[in-house]
């Protein structure tokens, strides 16, 4: 009975409740036309691509102990940015120029990820607050850079970001995938990760063991900002214009949710990423679910709501001992330890 | 310290003595929101020296007009802050209070029913996201986001499209001029905002209560060492705060009589800043409703400044606000470092 007590383990059965019940309700689950794969299944690893890039990049801030609120704005600028600057090539179709214009954009969100970092790590501001800045301003920015009016672009190269296919899978989620397993890699197989919870864990400590807390803190805001700033791309490369007023609105929670399901905790210290990608799955599949089995669409928040409430429960440990303790034989000594 | 000795010996040795050396310094507690203040009065008569008709003394009494719900659900805020909480669910508050109301008085409900109801529903759902951040130690941030889906989620599924209030109670309340002097008026909705600023920061000051709100703050753990009720205090504190948000949705109805499921949104961050502006510190224990009032109409004077510029549009606001709440962190940053 191991495995129940696996924090992923209910996060995982409710995804995967929740994908068979998909199986009966859609039209079609699974299927290739084309060549390439279709259906419900492919429609949520897609659209699920822009949340788990946030999702991966907050789950590295958080794992520090800090939180990046500014990761919506941030698409939005990356979004504008790239917009604006296709809708002025002679021709939109050029890949290179797409590709280039692609690299700066994500320039700017790491730059932007920089200034994130830098008001926490050496001015010394409380990341919730440091962040909210770049929330508040970030969008006026966004709104600035497109006049305020929506941008247009035609360009096949730019779109394909989210629509295309590779290998009969969608490129959008074939992106997400590659960020996934690079940061997977560098935190897992190098000490890296281990530096990133040693900062989370105390910042003054890690700094006295020789780790360059500061440097690393400032990386992740940048990282997160970068991640951003892609995310920005594939959800403006969708509807193939950059809608500076919703464009990753209210992002930054969703993120942050599909980061706590995964088993991370806030106070940071320690971090999952599969658990990060499971969490955001989760929640596009929820959302996709919720209009699949025919409740209005408008429903979906409450139905957000009761998940993440009944999830957060049972991963609260004071919760288990409350509700599931009484079942079990308690030790003769227990020592209270008060966090 | 090091430093002034060294380059000024003798001064530093004569300064206690010497009175017309002593210089007056504001306790430390204060600076922050001093600085407020100053910043608010340089903005203020600013604004005199360069715009035509600032003079006007409702400019100062539209404030408190305008800002009234901000300033309600911010005083709500500033009680969890200090505890070294957050309140994220504001905002969704005030959509289900304004939904509910309308679509209630629409339904023909008896107003001197609905009022009690929203309000009390507000608190109820403050004290149960406060039941599950104490007994359960969730998060505040995840307790309070859970809070946000649910209210905004019922506010979207009762209506979601803008719904007008005909009832004759709000209609009158709405239309109601309160004269003050020389012909200037106010509405009822400015004056409830005043009056819960002051009751808060009452009871901050002077109660039992207030005086265990700041304890938390600083350590809850010493707190409930020195025997003061945490849990109490820490579930009430949320309650307030879904009190005020119910409040301010119910002030927002009486104002524009209508409710819309979408209206709110955003409103935590707007307090949330209006309260850093203010002084209060994020990490709990420290700061004052005034600050927080003072933090609102900074909020307000920036965007009636746009407002009679004319000519800057709505991202120049956001910016300018990013700007000014990056400004007021950074100099609080400063001061805090020093004081300690």
């Amino acid at each position: 009975m191991t495995f129940l007590k696996n924090r992923l383990f209910w996060p995982i059965a409710i995804l995967v409740a929740m994908l068979i019940v998909n199986v009966f309700t859609s039209h079609e689950f699974l299927t290739i036309h084309d060549g390439h794969l279709f259906g419900t299944l492919i429609d949520i690893i897609r659209g699920s691509a822009p949340l788990m890039l946030v999702a991966l990049g907050m789950t590295l801030v958080i794992s520090t102990g800090g939180i990046d609120l500014s990761v919506g704005s941030v698409m939005a600028i990356s979004g504008a940015v790239a917009c604006l600057l296709i809708k002025d090539l002679s021709d939109q179709n050029a890949v290179g120029a797409v590709l280039l214009i692609v690299a700066v954009s994500i320039g700017v969100s790491a730059l932007l990820g920089l200034w994130n970092g830098t008001l926490v790590a050496v001015v010394g501001i409380q990341p919730i607050i440091a962040t909210l800045i770049l929330m508040v301003a970030g969008r006026g920015l966004a709104q600035l850079i497109t006049d305020g009016q929506i941008i247009n672009v035609q360009s096949n190269p730019y779109a394909s970001i989210a629509t295309g296919f590779f290998l009969t899978l969608p490129v959008a989620f074939l992106i997400a995938m590659a960020a996934v397993a690079l940061t997977a890699v560098l935190t897992r197989r190098t000490a890296l990760g281990l530096l990133l919870e040693s900062v989370g864990g105390s910042p003054a400590a890690s700094r006295l063991a020789g780790i360059r807390a500061r440097r690393i803190t400032m990386m992740v805001y940048v990282v997160s900002g970068a991640f951003a700033g892609l995310a920005g791309l594939i959800v403006s490369a969708d509807i193939k214009s950059a809608d500076s007023i919703h464009a990753g609105d209210l992002i930054e929670l969703d993120a942050i949710l599909a980061v706590v399901i995964g088993g991370t905790a806030l106070i940071g210290g320690r971090f999952s990423i599969i658990g990060t990608v499971i969490g955001a799955l989760l929640i596009q599949t929820l959302t996709v679910t919720v209009v699949g089995v025919g409740v209005p669409p408008k429903a979906t928040l409450l139905f957000k709501a009761v998940i993440v409430v009944a999830l957060c429960l049972s991963q609260s440990p004071v919760f288990r001992e409350k509700v599931f303790g009484r079942f079990k034989p308690r030790p003769a000594v227990r020592a209270e330890v008060t966090a | 310290m090091k430093t002034t000795i060294d380059a000024t010996p003798e001064i530093a040795q004569n300064a206690p003595v010497n009175p017309r050396r002593r210089v007056y310094r504001p306790n430390a507690k204060y600076i922050p929101i001093l600085a407020t203040l100053v910043l608010l009065l340089a903005m203020y008569i600013g604004g005199l020296a360069n715009l035509a008709h600032f003079d006007d003394p409702r400019v100062v009494v539209n404030l408190f007009r305008d800002n009234a719900v901000l300033l309600v659900v911010a005083v709500g805020m500033t009680f969890v802050i200090l505890t070294g909480g957050i309140d994220l669910s504001v905002g969704a508050v005030i959509s289900l209070t304004t939904t509910l109301t309308a679509t209630l008085l629409q339904g023909g409900w008896p107003p001197l029913l609905v009022l009690p109801l929203v309000l009390v529903l507000g608190a109820l759902l403050g004290s149960g996201m406060g039941a599950v951040i104490q007994y359960f130690k969730v998060e505040p941030f995840i307790a309070t986001l859970a809070g946000l889906f649910l209210a905004r989620g019922l506010a979207l599924y009762i209506n979601q499209e803008s719904i007008p209030i005909r009832d004759k109670l709000w209609v009158t309340l709405s239309d109601l001029r309160i004269p003050l002097f020389d012909g200037v008026k106010t509405t009822l909705i400015a004056v409830v905002a005043l009056v819960v600023v002051l009751i808060a920061a009452a009871v901050l000051a002077w109660t039992r209560f207030g005086r265990n709100v700041y304890a938390i703050g600083g350590s809850a753990d010493s707190a409930l060492l020195m025997g003061l009720p945490v849990a109490r205090t820490r579930v009430l504190v949320y309650t307030i705060s879904g009190f005020c948000a119910a409040l301010g949705g119910v002030l927002f109805t009486i104002n524009s009589t209508s409710g819309h499921a979408l209206q709110g949104a955003g409103t935590e961050l707007d307090a949330i800043a209006a309260c850093v502006i203010g002084g209060v510190l994020l990490t709990g224990g420290s700061g004052y409703v005034f600050g927080t009032l003072l933090g609102v109409m900074v909020f307000g004077l920036i965007s009636t400044i746009i407002n009679f510029q004319g000519d800057l549009n709505a991202a120049w606001t956001r910016i300018v606000v990013g700007v000014l709440l990056f400004g007021f962190i950074v100099l609080q940053r400063l001061v805090t470092r020093r004081a300690r």
